[in-house]
């Protein structure tokens, strides 16, 4: 894969094997290593061959079930783990020649993380825990307490501040460790499986929340999950990692509409997908028939059907600036629910 | 499964192995010593003369050793000054108060900490640790302490407890970080801890006189050493489990590795390092009595005078102010150990309202001292008021001794004659190599190679440094001892588990045993059965009941409810329940129990040297008397090496019989 130009962060060939002499039995075994031949010298390649680059701004979220290394591979990016071989470019330098003060540096005020178990420090106040990673920077009380206020606000717990993690509820608390992250005001964000630990109901209103602060911060984010539902719903582009390789990658549209393997079938299988493919995928070029409304390029088929309520043939698709991008049919979009 | 290969593999029943080693061992026995007599009585000319290569390398490190810049006297005199100076001040504020000069011609410039002060400064601190109950507990403790007149001793007591308990966090803190940090480190100390965790404290009280001399600078030494390996072992298991979110948290916030360290970890480490505070705090009081054998003076002196007057009363007194001093010491040390952050004043306001507990201490502290000025009552408690019972426990032993001699005379002989002396006789008519091979065996069985040679070394290094009579001693009386503490704590622990309203009950007893400093038992033992193996192996057994009834409610308590019920589904009756799936699955549990007996048993044997057995311990005991380094050590190392391979063995045998229990739930 090549880099895109405006690629924020990128994984040429990266590989994660766990065990003793790794990178020697990774050298010997060659090109295409066998699962049985990793097996047999003792080692769990957790991550295998991973491709991708992650566009400024972009969502770009990591779905895979349970042990298929999706953790092992953010860690890698943030060189939590030293990757067994491969290149991670960030902002176009290699990570893996940074030395350890410099990745230091780079992690301080570069990168933010947000944990599955939300990691909070269990004597420090909501306050000082979105401090911390200030605190550590040797930044000055006054001035780290004000932004840390600012972040705590920002995640809609003001009022909470002088409270302790163990006085809140879950999705509280996972709101502490996401403000924390964002303290630094960091250029990339790492969000590990941050709502799997949390209650149906509360993550749907985590993301929400989620989308909404995407919409004012515009980081560029690498989003875990095991929730394919919490994948399409969330992500501008998505990978599916199978047992350490990505399997595929590209937009929800894309992956619904056409999964490369078996496996990946198996998980769209159950997506309705009107509530997934945007109206952009199913637009035609302007002609003949002048339409009769507006529709936004983001909306969903789900979203776009009521719009056909009133009699409508063909609807006007535009960008947020106005542009016409092309026109949406009834008949298409009838079809695409029908088959659901 | 691991065990499955071996399972496989073997071609004859396990026991088959078993029969054949015990088969050859008795015949060797029987018939070897004619052909072998080097094999029996380990000869003399192959000896290693450990004991006084030791006692030499003492002495030498006492007069010549020097590191360069300072001689190793020099060093243990700058570590004597380090503790001294904070006990003088501790001593001053809690006993002497502070004095001008030296000896009568001391002049008091202010005096102690008043009684009631104390009392109500130990309820303040109750209360904000653990909130109303604590604090009357606190009180009331501290209350009968100064009720019995044991009020001086136990200041001085605790004089050295405060200096001993913050050393010894620190110091084993500190051990354990640097193990956490360096893997290396951390392998090269853990056999070290075994050792220090299992060898007498006696063995080391004779080289710690010798290099600090006597007095409470050298208690306080001895206190370290023996109380902080379980601050080590804590630390470190706190630091390794860590949640892994947390250090990748640190990393990524950037945390150097003394932010990691002291703002990631320690915090979040901090419930399970009150666990070894505690534990400090546990084990500091109970070398409070040996301690004062190396000039600690204090509630410990008390006991021991009071022992070798064989008053059993007031040794009695001192003894229970020790359980007072315990139970406070435990229960506001683990009190702070569960209080969570956030119950704290709100800051803001001015100095008093923020430190409330703080300005009421202080306050009690000067409002005592100038009323003591006026009133002296207030000062040190009245002895008027004091109360004894010494005299009536006294009366008790005396009243059981005039009426039941003949009985307890008939008893005792009964089991010397038929158990004990016996059991001796077999014991040291073994061959020591024998035993060395069916021990390797065993340990080979058990736990694999290493095991078996470590079994087998440490079996033979008792023989070779000439002590394998005594060792012999030592187990006979450990093997009875732990054998009745069995017979008589599992029944206990198993109508404890059976019956949740004995529970409570028995629960209380054996705290209290537990707590109560070893010495204690002797008294009454030796009074009525007077010195011999027989007084000391009721002292051993009474000591040693208290882990065999805890563990054994433990397992049987933790046994999966859904097999009980799923064996009440199938119509066992509640007899079979106990026997056929309680029991067995409690069995890897109430072995670690037996394992804990040993240990206990053990520890208390050395102790029992005092009413004269010919042991291991006796050994260490008049080393310590006569002042003889070497000897004491290795004596006590032979103990420790016991322990060790019981230990390991039993340990061992636990685990193969949890997975035993696993295959058969899977099978
Ligand atoms: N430190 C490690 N040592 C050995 N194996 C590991 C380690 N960390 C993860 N693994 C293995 O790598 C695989 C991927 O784990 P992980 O990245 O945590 O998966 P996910 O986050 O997708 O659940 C698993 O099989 C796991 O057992
Ligand atoms: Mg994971």
């Amino acid at each position: 894969m090549t880099s895109l130009p405006d690629a924020k962060l990128v994984c040429r060939d990266v590989w994660k094997v766990f065990g003793p002499h790794a990178v020697e039995t990774l050298k010997r075994l060659g090109p295409n290593p066998a699962s049985e031949d990793f097996t047999a010298a003792g080692l769990v390649p957790a991550v295998r061959a991973v491709n991708l680059s992650v566009r400024e701004s972009e969502i770009f979220v990591i779905m895979g079930l349970s042990g298929s290394g999706k953790s092992t591979l953010v860690r890698c990016m943030s060189r939590l783990v030293q990757p067994t071989a491969g290149e991670i470019l960030f902002s176009g330098e290699d990570l893996l020649r940074a030395s350890e003060a410099e990745m230091t540096m780079i992690r301080r005020h570069k990168m933010g993380m947000v944990f599955q178990h939300f990691a909070l420090l269990p004597h420090l106040s909501v306050l000082d825990n979105v401090a911390f990673p200030l605190q550590i920077q040797g930044m000055p009380r006054a001035e780290r307490e004000a932004r840390a206020a600012k972040m705590v606000a920002l995640v809609g717990l003001d009022g909470r501040e002088q409270a302790f993690p163990r006085q809140l509820s879950g999705g509280q608390q996972q709101r502490i460790g996401i403000a924390r992250s964002l303290a630094v005001e960091p250029e990339l964000w790492f969000l590990d499986e941050p709502f799997s630990a949390l209650d149906p109901l509360i993550r749907r209103e985590m993301q929400d929340e989620f989308i909404r602060l995407q919409s004012v911060l515009k980081k560029t984010i690498v989003f875990i999950t095991h929730d394919f539902d919490e994948a399409i719903r969330l992500a501008d582009r998505i990978a599916i990692m199978k047992d350490g390789e990505i399997v595929q990658q590209g937009t929800p549209e894309e992956i619904v509409l056409s999964p490369a393997t078996d496996y990946v079938r198996e998980f769209t299988r159950a997506v309705t997908k009107a509530k997934v493919l945007r109206v952009t995928g199913v637009m035609r070029p302007p002609s003949g028939v002048e339409p009769t409304g507006t529709i936004p390029s983001r909306a969903t088929m789900a979203e776009a059907a009521p719009a056909f309520l009133d009699g409508a043939k063909v609807l006007r698709v535009v960008d947020e600036d106005g542009v016409t991008l092309g026109h949406l049919h009834r008949s298409d979009v009838v079809d695409i629910l029908l088959g659901g | 499964m691991q065990t499955a290969p071996q399972v496989v593999r073997r071609t004859w029943p396990g026991w088959a192995g078993w029969l054949l080693v015990l088969v050859l061992f008795v015949t060797f026995w029987k018939l070897g010593r004619p052909l072998m007599p080097w094999a029996f009585d380990y000869p003399r000319g192959w000896e290693i003369p450990a004991a006084s290569r030791t006692t030499k390398a003492t002495k030498w490190l006492l007069n010549d050793a020097t590191f360069g810049l300072f001689t190793f006297a020099e060093f243990t005199r700058f570590i004597a000054d380090l503790i001294d100076i904070p006990y003088r001040i501790a001593l001053s504020i809690l006993s002497t108060g502070f004095l001008r000069g030296s000896g009568s011609a001391a002049v008091q410039l202010v005096p102690p900490a008043s009684w009631l002060a104390a009392i109500i400064v130990g309820g303040l601190i109750g209360l904000h640790a653990g909130g109303r109950r604590l604090g009357l507990l606190v009180a009331a403790c501290l209350g009968f302490v100064a009720l019995f007149g044991q009020w001086q001793s136990a200041m001085v007591t605790l004089a050295s407890i405060v200096v001993a308990v913050p050393m010894g966090v620190a110091g084993g803190m500190g051990l354990g970080i640097l193990a956490y940090r360096v893997p290396l480190f951390e392998r090269a100390i853990r056999p070290v801890l075994d050792l220090m965790q299992t060898i007498p404290v006696f063995a080391y009280l004779v080289p710690i006189l010798i290099l600090f001399g006597f007095g409470p600078t050298a208690a306080v030494v001895a206190t370290l050493i023996y109380a902080m390996p379980p601050m080590t072992r804590v630390t470190h298991l706190a630091l390794t489990r860590v949640p892994h979110e947390l250090t990748d948290l640190g990393r990524m916030v950037g945390c150097n590795s003394r932010q990691m360290m002291w703002q990631v970890m320690v915090p979040s480490a901090k419930a399970s390092l009150m666990v070894g505070v505690n534990q400090v705090i546990m084990l500091s009081l109970n070398m409070v009595i040996i301690a004062s054998m190396i000039g600690a003076g204090g509630l410990g002196f008390d006991v021991l005078a009071a022992l070798r007057r064989l008053d059993f009363g007031s040794g009695l007194e001192a003894g229970l102010a020790i359980v007072a001093l315990a139970v406070v010491l435990d229960r506001v040390s683990q009190a702070y150990a569960s209080r969570r952050p956030g119950t704290d004043p709100a800051p803001g306001a001015n100095l008093v309202a923020r430190h409330p507990y703080l300005t009421a201490a202080t306050a009690t502290l000067v409002l005592a001292m100038l009323g003591g000025l006026v009133l002296p009552g207030l000062q040190s408690y009245p002895e008027a008021l004091e109360i004894s019972t010494g005299t009536f426990g006294n009366r008790v032993v005396q009243w059981i001794n005039v009426n039941y001699f003949d009985t307890l005379e008939a008893i005792k002989n009964t089991l010397l004659l038929n158990l004990l002396i016996p059991f001796k006789r077999f014991l040291l008519d073994l061959p020591w190599l024998g035993v060395v091979a069916l021990l390797g065996y065993s340990g080979w069985r058990l736990g694999g190679v290493r095991l078996a040679v470590l079994a087998a070394v440490l079996a033979f290094l008792i023989a070779a440094t000439g002590q394998w009579e005594k060792a012999m001693i030592t187990l006979y009386l450990c093997g009875i001892a732990t054998g009745i503490a069995m017979l008589i704590g599992v029944p206990i622990g198993i109508l404890a588990a059976e019956h949740e309203r004995l529970w409570g009950p028995v629960q209380v007893v054996i705290d209290t045993l537990q707590t109560l400093p070893s010495f204690v038992y002797l008294m009454p033992a030796v009074m009525l059965f007077r010195v011999g193996d027989f007084t000391a192996l009721i002292a051993v057994v009474a000591y040693a009941v208290a882990p065999a009834v805890r563990y054994t409610v433990l397992g049987l308590k933790g046994v999966d409810p859904r097999l009980i019920e799923a064996g009440r589904a199938m119509g066992c009756t509640n007899r079979q329940v106990l026997t056929r799936i309680k029991l067995k699955l409690a069995l890897p549990e109430i072995l670690l129990g037996i394992n804990q007996t040993v240990m206990f048993a053990l520890s208390m044997l050395v102790i029992t040297a005092l009413v004269g057995t010919r042991d291991l311990g006796q050994e260490v005991y008049i080393a310590l008397t006569k002042a003889d380094p070497g000897r004491g050590l290795i004596a006590g190392l032979a103990v420790a090496f016991i322990a060790i391979i019981a230990d390991r063995m039993i340990h061992a045998g636990a685990r193969a019989a949890r997975a035993r229990l696993g295959l058969e739930a899977t099978r």
